[in-house]
């Protein structure tokens, strides 16, 4: 459960540090505001969307990083066997790549006001979702057909698991994108439609670094990273 | 006493804050069937979770029935038995209590509280409950399905929850794990709700730590229930994998009736990992919103400031963040590294500090207090000797050379429902007295509410106190029968019919509390705005019960914090959060 407990810690540092700026200190049985003290207003804050979707990546982190810490702990069994990642699947980091970097260019764009070209970039980044997703499947149906199945053992088990939860969060990501590309054609407010493709691309990144993790998981790249720093660690003691 | 001056919000500056935009509904459908107020939203959370309770409740008499009287009803087989314990546990833990105190309390109260029109996300918030009542439907479904429902006991320990011999392995576990899945998924939706409509949508004035406890519990609660039900998530999906799809994630080799299973090399543990890292804060999800409302129901009702408010936000956090590093707690008999029983066990009883100080604090509060025996109040009473007796044996079960013997006897059984069955039930019995009033306008029968207090209190001490002998005496948990084991004597199989006998007892009186419940919506006394005389904001609507948009024209403005009871010199013994000091009557500003 290493890596569920690792990411509620970075999730708890987070709180930590907002809670400390909340004045958890103050005695608020001492602290009466009349009429006049109360004063002017009170901090601008977010908008609402932006909280949900931070609180919401958290859940999503949460589950990822359990399904990590599931892996973990099962590959610690004697009988584990690795999983041969097919190329295509290195291969298809680059569209989901390619889709968070068109959704950052039409948040900039947004921010300037040229939404026409934002919704390019979101229409873009729309279409390397599904080029990722269809790579995707084509890696599934390789796999099959190497005799990889679902069921060939723990690791090709673990491997189409997080690729599908992965991927139902990307298609999830590729229905929500509709939401700017409908505010647009609505021509609503521009606020709103910056702020819709800002969580958008917010999303987009996030699902591609969950991406890069898994990758890193599934390929023991991260083990052997973790081994090496544990001799560096005992070599240094 | 609804007359409280609203003056405070008009002499004010305007609120610089964008009002939200409210949701406005057009039919009879979109304002009392999908509607997206969070009020409405609340009492269908509460009305749902009421009903499926109701059959956890039918269940417990059944289970009783078979433990009590052995042998003597002849339609409860091992199976029925099996399933009537998987499905009593399952759905008073998450589908009642869960529901009731985030769906329900959460909804209604949090906007209330924090002086906002409504959640911030009023479609979700709707759409939550809808997946919550799917959930339900699937949950029930698994009755009627060939085989019924699943019987793999609450916890849903594979290996056994899958195979051939557990009742209910063809439909019924998979119709769990199905609604478990989507409960989570309704759940994150309302739950985003809450966190953010706490965080973002709180009225001018209203800090974080001048919020009511009550907010306070629910929301860490809440933040608490949206990291660990993935856990669940994850198990349960894992689980429908293994069921369907023949993967092996929680299955080991297995030979079952002289045949090897196809499945081979999967880990048990890893689902207990699993479950439990969210079982345990699932504790914790349920009992912090109980402190938050038992502790603002008796600094009303004892007309006191909470004592050490500051204290008790702390502790809230504080038991938050622990609880999450407690789970394998639990899995002391499943075998596990002795420096991890060690470090569980001391992370277990490391709670019990935080959580003692709230005990202690509310005791402080009551000290000297101006306590008005009320129904809300002596249920918040109930609240803390049934937590403190409950906690206490927890203290037993968190030693790992302790829980090695007692742990799957009645001990645990005992201990589980007083400090997680029997206590928030209280509170919940104690707020829905102590709110009623506002949300229907009218009084619940103070007679009524006494006689079910009573009955509920003393009745749920003789059902679980001698329930604490009958497992220390070795009888075990999750046997069909108990007769012929050698350990447990003929005594303890009285007990278990005297057991038995008070569940019923206790059962009918839960049927005049819906009595009553029922009643008094037409022929209950008027309530007026605020009849406890309450200082938070829920009492200070400008209509009771509120309309859609709580606050009417302007929202409140708030001034102090939500305990200001018995305030000397203050013209009344209390002081609501709205109004504002005014220079020289409060020495202390």
């Amino acid at each position: 459960m290493i890596a569920i407990l690792a990411f509620l810690t970075v999730v708890a540092l987070l709180v930590l540090w907002w809670i400390s700026r909340q004045g958890l200190m103050v005695k608020p049985w001492l602290e009466t505001d009349s009429v006049a003290t109360l004063g002017g207003a009170d901090q601008p804050r977010l908008p609402p969307a932006q909280i949900g979707l931070g609180i919401f990546l958290a859940v999503v982190g949460s589950l990822f990083a359990l399904l990590i810490s599931a892996y973990v702990l099962r590959a610690q069994l004697g009988d584990w066997r690795g999983f041969p990642l097919p190329g295509i699947v290195w291969a298809n980091s680059l569209p989901l790549l390619a889709a968070s970097l068109a959704l950052e260019w039409a948040r900039v764009r947004a921010r300037h006001g040229d939404i026409m070209l934002a919704q390019a970039g979101v229409i873009g980044g729309m279409g390397a979702a599904a080029v990722f997703i269809a790579g995707q499947l084509w890696a599934w149906t390789i796999l099959t057909a190497n005799g990889y199945a679902i069921t060939s053992g723990p690791a090709g088990s673990f491997f189409y698991l997080m690729t599908a939860a992965h991927g139902l969060h990307v298609i999830g990501g590729i229905v929500a994108l509709a939401r700017p590309i409908a505010k647009i054609r609505r021509a609503d407010d521009v606020a709103a439609i910056r702020l819709s493709i800002d969580l958008a691309a917010t999303y987009w990144l996030f699902m591609l670094l969950v991406w890069v993790v898994l990758l890193l998981v599934l390929s023991g790249w991260a083990a052997a990273f973790l081994a090496l720093c544990g001799r560096i660690i005992a070599g240094s003691g | 006493m609804a007359d409280i001056p609203h003056d405070a919000s008009a002499s004010a500056p305007p609120a610089e804050l964008g009002e939200m935009e409210l949701y406005h509904p057009r039919s009879w459908w979109t304002k009392y069937v999908f509607s997206q107020d969070a009020k409405v939203i609340a009492i269908q959370y509460a009305v749902t979770a009421f009903g499926i309770g109701f059959v956890a409740l039918v269940l417990s008499w059944l289970i009783r029935l078979q433990l009590g009287f052995p042998g003597t009803f002849n339609f409860i087989s091992p199976e029925a038995y099996y399933q009537f314990i998987t499905m009593h546990g399952m759905i008073m833990v998450v589908y009642l209590l869960t529901a009731l105190f985030l769906g329900g309390f959460g909804n209604y109260l949090i906007p209330l509280m924090v002086g906002a029109r409504d959640m911030v996300f009023p479609y979700a918030n709707m759409l939550s409950y809808w997946i919550y009542l799917v959930a339900v439907l699937v949950l029930v479904a698994s009755f009627f399905v060939p085989g019924g429902p699943t019987g793999a006991g609450w916890t849903l320990y594979p290996p056994q929850a899958i195979m051939s011999n557990t009742p209910g392995q063809q439909g019924g576990i998979i119709l769990m794990l199905v609604s478990l899945a989507l409960f989570i998924i309704g759940f994150t939706m309302g739950g985003l709700n809450y966190t953010v409509t706490v965080l973002q949508a709180r009225t001018r004035g209203m800090t974080l730590m001048r919020m009511p406890l009550t907010v306070w519990g629910i929301f860490v609660a809440t933040v608490m229930a949206l990291l660990a039900f993935p856990a669940l998530f994850v198990a349960a999906v894992m689980m429908l994998f293994d069921k369907l799809l023949g993967t092996s994630f929680f299955m080991p080799t297995l030979v079952e009736f002289g045949q090897q299973l196809s499945y081979g090399g999967g880990s048990p543990i890893l689902f207990q990992h699993l479950f439990w890292f969210f079982g345990h804060p699932e504790v914790y999800i349920v009992a912090l919103p109980a402190f938050g409302i038992v502790s603002d129901l008796i600094a009303t009702h004892a007309r006191r400031n909470i004592f050490g408010y500051r204290m008790m936000v702390w502790a809230i956090v504080i038991i938050g963040a622990l609880s999450f590093i407690v789970w394998a707690h639990h899995m002391y008999v499943s075998g596990m590294n002795p420096y991890f029983g060690f470090f569980f066990a001391t992370t277990t009883l490391i709670i019990a500090v935080p959580t003692a100080i709230k005990v202690y604090n509310w005791v402080l509060t009551l000290w000297r207090g101006d306590i008005h025996f009320t129904t809300p109040m002596l249920f918040a009473l109930g609240f803390i000797v049934t937590f403190v007796n409950g906690g206490l044996s927890g203290l037993f079960l968190g030693n790992v050379v302790i829980d090695v013997p007692l742990s799957d006897t009645m001990f645990v059984v005992a201990h589980f429902h007083m400090v997680m069955g029997v206590a928030p039930i209280m509170v919940i019995f104690g707020a829905i007295y102590h709110w009623y009033p506002k949300v229907t306008g009218r009084m619940l029968s103070e007679g009524l509410g006494k006689f079910h207090f009573w009955v509920t209190f003393v009745g749920a001490y003789l059902i679980f106190f001698p329930m604490h002998y009958v497992g220390l005496t070795g009888a075990p948990r999750r046997y069909f029968e108990t007769t012929d084991i050698a350990v447990v004597p003929d005594s303890a199989m009285a007990l278990n019919a005297f057991i038995s006998v008070m569940a019923f007892i206790v059962g009918f009186a839960q049927l005049v509390f819906i009595f009553n419940l029922v009643w008094s919506l037409k022929n209950g006394k008027h309530a007026g705005g605020n009849p406890w005389r309450a200082t938070s904001l829920e009492w200070q609507t400008p209509k009771t019960p509120p309309e859609h948009g709580n606050w009417g024209k302007e929202l409140p403005v708030v001034y102090r914090w939500a305990y200001d009871y018995s305030v000397p010199g203050a013209p009344e013994d209390f002081i609501a959060q709205n109004q504002p000091a005014v220079a020289g009557r409060e020495a202390s500003t």
